[in-house]
């Protein structure tokens, strides 16, 4: 006997957690970038100094993920989104995490 | 080779063979505070991590209907769930032990006129042209990329354990997921290949 096909759930959550992720890899490579192109941001975001702008970069790309994620997860919760549509700009944001932290890249923003 | 005036090759070839040419003093292995840090967030975590990974995605894939009975199905996102929220917990523990603990010690800056780089990795690295590669491309991206792995691996596990056995209903969020999971996978090994390469040019000592 396999398992029953017939049990299915709202994709809102799953939308919602991959959406946000994407945009949380997308917020760490947007950090990175305006750190470069800016030595204010640069300075404002060395929360722990041993660390670098790197504790802020990460610090504020995890909170924007983690804020996303709690209000799309509070607006799809108990939906039925266009679940392909969401996913390819998870796909696009996580793509764009990955290019905007690889140094070649966003060494052509440094100020 | 060199040999002890009383040594035999028959009885043991390698008594008193020495690859040196000069007596040397027995040494200890040795491996410093630092140094057991950096196995910690390398080794264990961001080795458990992609160690973890092939299983995760095997355990993933497999949840289809036609292959699992109920009860099996049931097992297996029982196990998948400690699998995947395991493998979260590991990437956080890598990144953040890189970020505030290893990470300090690397771009820690030498003393004016200091000539022995060897505690400054990020220093030594920069001080050659043959090296500093290691760190304008390899560290600079490292540092970053490795923070996707927890952000996409927790998603991933936090999905499987909102909808636990419906996902084998739900081909399109598990195929999602397993992309994410290879993002995960990769932005790991971008951050754990760089790093073991980093540690074999300049160690944090």
């Amino acid at each position: 006997m396999t398992a029953k096909t017939n049990e299915t759930m709202k994709n809102g959550l799953a939308a919602a957690a991959l959406l946000a992720g994407g945009i949380g890899a997308f917020g760490v490579g947007l950090m990175t970038v305006l750190s470069e192109a800016s030595a204010a941001i640069k300075t404002a975001i060395t929360f722990y100094a041993p660390a670098g702008p790197l504790s802020g970069k990460t610090t504020i790309g995890v909170l924007i993920w983690l804020v996303t994620w709690a209000v799309l997860g509070y607006l799809w919760k108990d939906k039925d989104v266009s679940f392909g549509k969401v996913v390819v700009a998870a796909f696009v944001f996580l793509a764009l995490g990955f290019l905007f932290t690889f140094p070649p890249f966003f060494l052509l923003f440094e100020a | 080779m060199y040999l002890t005036e009383n040594s035999s090759m028959l009885d043991n070839p390698l008594e008193g063979y020495s690859p040196y040419p000069c007596p040397i003093k027995e040494k200890n292995m040795e491996i410093t505070f630092r140094e057991w840090f950096g196995t910690i967030h390398g080794f264990v975590f961001g080795g458990a991590f992609l160690l973890a990974f092939s299983g995760g995605l095997f355990a993933l894939y497999s949840l289809q209907p036609a292959w699992l009975t109920a009860d099996g199905l049931k097992t297996r996102i029982a196990q998948l769930k400690v699998w995947v929220w395991g493998m979260a917990a590991i990437a956080w523990g890598a990144v953040l032990t890189g970020t505030y603990i290893v990470y300090p010690w690397y771009r820690a800056k030498p003393p004016e006129g200091a000539t022995d780089l060897s505690g400054f990795a990020r220093s030594l690295l920069l001080a050659s042209e043959s090296t500093a590669k290691w760190h304008e491309l390899g560290m600079e991206w490292k540092e970053h990329v490795g923070w996707l792995a927890p952000i996409a691996a927790t998603v991933v596990a936090y999905v499987i354990s909102v909808y636990g056995a419906k996902l084998a209903n739900e081909p399109k969020i598990r195929k999602a997921l397993t992309w994410f999971f290879l993002a995960a996978f990769s932005a790991a090994t971008i951050a754990g290949g760089f790093g073991a390469f980093i540690t074999k040019a300049a160690p944090v000592r």
